[in-house]
């Protein structure tokens, strides 16, 4: 389970990039995250692994309070965060298995790292994600001597053989092609089905988000504007969540409420209004 | 690699455990290990011959200090200046010199070095004379220079030319034979003579890399020709090595200072130009 | 159509003044510098006749001395080997703080392109004479000044592969909870290794060639041997020794392409 309380980050050069951001992550569910560019998408996704320091704010994963973590902490904590990334971030010049093999490094000596000593269990658990993601026989070739799909498929068998609590994609799909993005997600969505673990997905292919996804939280300008059912994303939650539309008014309305002159801080959590207020569109 | 023992997925016990191993680039596991060993032997024995031990390293040390202290202040007495700048004009006269000759004694060789237009005994030649070139340092030739013509900054060409032919023959000979044949075809059926085909189907693909070739050697001949000085062979060299036999090191420091001086400037020159024709 | 016909040349004005203006001024440097060496031509025309009655004095080699030059030949491998380990192992700090992205800083950097510039500059076998001054003559001198001149070729180069690491690679290995340690080996060596071993063992190469006349300055190796023999004018055992050190130098020419062949 993975809970974030009021996380916020603002860089050295002044940009908030993220602000009073709370959600809670549970379960097997796949979440994608979906918002415009800038929004804080990657720096969210990026905070709860710390790959990115934030600045305010709690982020739990089940009972550890990921910011409160020194160094080691950090590491033995990032053992139960699964990562895949945009560009992959695979050693080039390794193997499949080796790449593979480095989501165990975690729990392995520095010898045995230099070594390429694992256990038998994690080789054994390497080939089953192999298999997994439809690249068996090829665990001895370089990564790069592989196409993008495949190259993804190694970076998801890398995070999923951590065995991790939760998994984490950033932009996954972005420098694929649209059959290759739509395999990866099938791929997401069967592991998170068949492993028990929650998966959270950046992702900028809106559609992708609605066909694969259980729930979506949008994102606009580092602030949380929806957090709903997939089912309960309609045209206007697009409208408030790319274009900062203001939010209809609601039967509690506030006068103040539409003085305000940016539409930013109105945009709060829809879930609640929306489904008893307006139809489903289509 | 995996070596399976049995295809049941089940519970995973030792016996059908898949294995893996990194793949290595050497045929096999032995090889590797026995190139590893090798160059490990190589290693042990080069230290234990060359009998380097920390207190013969330590006591260099010590001298070096002393060294130090005679260099400096460098001389720059009015005389020593005068003969140092003089040498230096000398040095870089000979570089230029070498490199023209160079070059131009080292088209014929690499068209002869192509394999794709010289015939068999020309290309062995060709080869030989190369090899032969890049093999043996350039203060090897620079001494058998100066026994042939005598002291004095002819034979310094004569050597820097003779080692400018190996480099510049082989990257040159490389290019030739990289060139796109059809481009040559194409011009040969417009039925152009060979000098035509050269010109307008040859020339044009190896141009570019001309240049900066050219100034990329002329480079290393100025760092040449500051040394071969030092077995007679002209340029400033000779003035190192007389002020070093007479210990005189701070005259050797002055000159050292020179020789990195115009071993920059012409490393400089070198990048800009280089620049500018790429 | 009206108008005048058009013209096409490969070149416009500017550039070929500038194209024909450079070729005048390096005839006109290279035609100057023949002038001012003032080089008797009467020297030009008999330098053929003299060289070639320099080889004809050079034929046949004394394949029978070549006994005595394997000692010597085999200390001038050594030299290579030991003189490129340490440039190796000194370089590599060298290289980090002279590449840009991972250089402590300002200092360091300068500190580091100070050294680099200083090795590069003075050949080999000027270190040689330096050092033979401070360590005496012998190999220990020569295998010194060959590290010392590596330095400078390793680091700067190694800076470059350094500058050129993906840290997005390594971003992928660190989210997995890699130690430090485990990053290096795992993120950045495989990054590194193909530069780190192919200069090594080019280095190598060109240190066995740098070798064999570190004994002219007294430095080790068979330049010892062949100084001696060009000064007493024996000219077929310079003409042995030369084929051997050719030999030498083309075995450790193919160990190099291989090894940069076996590391992709």
């Amino acid at each position: 389970m993975l809970e974030t309380e009021k996380l916020g980050k603002t860089y050295s050069t002044g940009d908030e990039a993220l602000s009073d951001v709370s959600v809670r992550i549970d379960g097997r569910e796949v979440v994608a995250m979906i918002g415009p560019s800038g929004a804080g998408k990657s720096t969210f996704v990026r905070c709860v692994n710390r790959l990115v320091e934030p600045t305010t704010g709690s982020i739990r994963l089940d009972d550890t309070e990921l910011t409160a973590l020194d160094e080691d902490e950090l590491r033995d904590a990032r053992r139960n965060i699964g990562m895949v990334f945009q560009e992959y971030n695979l050693v080039e010049r390794l193997t499949v298995m080796e790449n593979v093999l480095s989501g165990r490094l975690g729990y392995v000596s520095n010898w045995a790292a230099l070594r390429r000593n694992f256990p038998p269990e994690d080789v054994e658990r390497a080939y089953e994600l192999l298999d997994l993601v439809g690249l068996d026989g090829m665990e001895d070739k370089r990564v790069d001597e592989l196409s993008g799909g495949q190259r993804q498929r190694v970076g998801i068998a890398r995070a999923v053989v951590q065995e991790p609590k939760i998994l984490l994609a950033d932009e996954p799909t972005s420098s694929l092609d649209p059959e290759t993005s739509r395999d990866v997600m099938e791929l997401l969505t069967d592991i998170a089905e068949d492993r028990d673990v929650p998966v959270l997905i950046n992702i900028h292919e809106v559609d992708l988000a609605e066909a694969y996804a259980d729930r979506i939280l949008g994102l606009h300008a580092g602030e949380l504007v929806f957090d709903g059912p997939a089912s309960d994303l309609t045209e206007e939650s697009k409208g408030i969540i790319y274009r900062g539309e203001e939010p209809p008014e609601s039967a509690a309305v506030d006068p103040d409420w539409l003085s305000e002159a940016d539409d930013e801080s109105n945009s709060r959590n829809g879930q609640n209004h929306r489904s008893d207020r307006l139809p489903a569109e289509d | 690699m995996a070596t399976e023992s049995s295809s049941s997925v089940g519970p995973a016990d030792a016996a059908d455990r898949r294995t893996w191993q990194r793949p290595t680039t050497f045929r096999s596991r032995r090889v590797k290990w026995l190139v590893y060993s090798a160059v490990l032997a190589l290693v042990a024995w080069s230290v234990a011959s060359l009998q380097i031990t920390p207190g013969r390293f330590l006591s260099g040390i010590g001298y070096g200090y002393e060294l130090i202290k005679s260099m400096l202040p460098p001389e720059t007495g009015q005389e020593n200046l005068l003969r140092l700048w003089d040498r230096l004009v000398e040095t870089i006269a000979m570089a230029m010199v070498a490199t023209v000759a160079g070059i131009a004694m080292s088209l014929p060789v690499a068209f002869g070095a192509a394999e794709n237009i010289s015939p068999r005994p020309t290309y062995y030649l060709s080869r030989g004379i190369i090899s032969a070139s890049r093999a043996i340092d350039g203060l090897i030739v620079a001494i058998v220079a100066v026994i042939a013509l005598g002291f004095g900054p002819l034979a310094g060409i004569v050597a820097i030319s003779f080692k400018t032919i190996g480099f510049f023959s082989k990257l040159f000979a490389e290019d030739l034979e990289d060139i796109d044949m059809g481009g040559v075809e194409a011009v040969e059926a417009t039925g152009a003579s060979r000098f035509q085909t050269l010109v307008y189907g040859v020339v044009p693909q190896v141009v570019p890399r001309f240049a900066g070739l050219a100034v990329y050697r002329w480079d290393i001949n100025i760092r040449s020709s500051t040394i071969v000085g030092i077995v007679g062979a002209g340029g400033i060299g000779v003035l190192l090595q007389r002020a070093y036999q007479r210990y005189e090191y701070d005259y050797v420091a002055a000159i050292l200072v020179a020789i990195i001086a115009v071993v920059l400037v012409a490393e400089f020159v070198s990048a800009v130009v280089r620049r500018r024709v790429q | 159509m009206a108008g005048a016909t058009r013209e096409w040349n490969r070149f416009d004005a500017r550039e070929r003044l500038f194209r024909i203006g450079s070729v005048v001024v390096a005839v006109a440097v290279v035609v100057g510098s023949w002038e001012w060496l003032d080089i008797s031509l009467q020297y030009v025309a008999t330098a053929p006749t003299h060289l070639s009655d320099l080889f004809g004095r050079m034929f046949p080699p004394d394949w029978g001395y070549l006994p005595n030059a394997v000692g010597p030949l085999a200390e001038t491998v050594q030299i290579a080997v030991v003189g490129t380990i340490g440039a190796v192992l000194m370089a590599a700090p060298v290289a980090y703080i002279t590449a840009e992205n991972t250089t402590p800083n300002r200092a360091t950097y300068a500190l580091g392109k100070l050294i680099v510039t200083t090795s590069r500059s003075v050949h080999t076998i000027v270190w040689a004479l330096l050092f033979v001054v401070m360590f005496g003559p012998g190999a220990l001198a020569g295998t010194v000044a060959t590290a010392v001149r590596s330095i400078g070729f390793l680091a700067k180069l190694l800076g470059e592969e350094i500058e050129e690491i993906d840290f997005g690679q390594v971003e992928g290995v660190r989210a997995t909870g890699a130690s430090p340690a485990q990053l290096l080996v795992y993120g950045i060596v495989p990054q590194i290794k193909p530069a780190l071993v192919g200069l090594s063992v080019y280095r190598w190469d060109i240190n066995v060639r740098a070798a064999t006349i570190l004994g002219f300055v007294g430095a080790g190796g068979i330049g010892v041997q062949l100084f001696e023999a060009i000064n007493s004018f024996a000219w077929r055992t310079v003409s042995a020794l030369l084929v051997a050190i050719l030999g030498v130098v083309l075995v450790s020419e193919g160990v190099s392409a291989y090894a940069r062949r076996k590391v992709r």
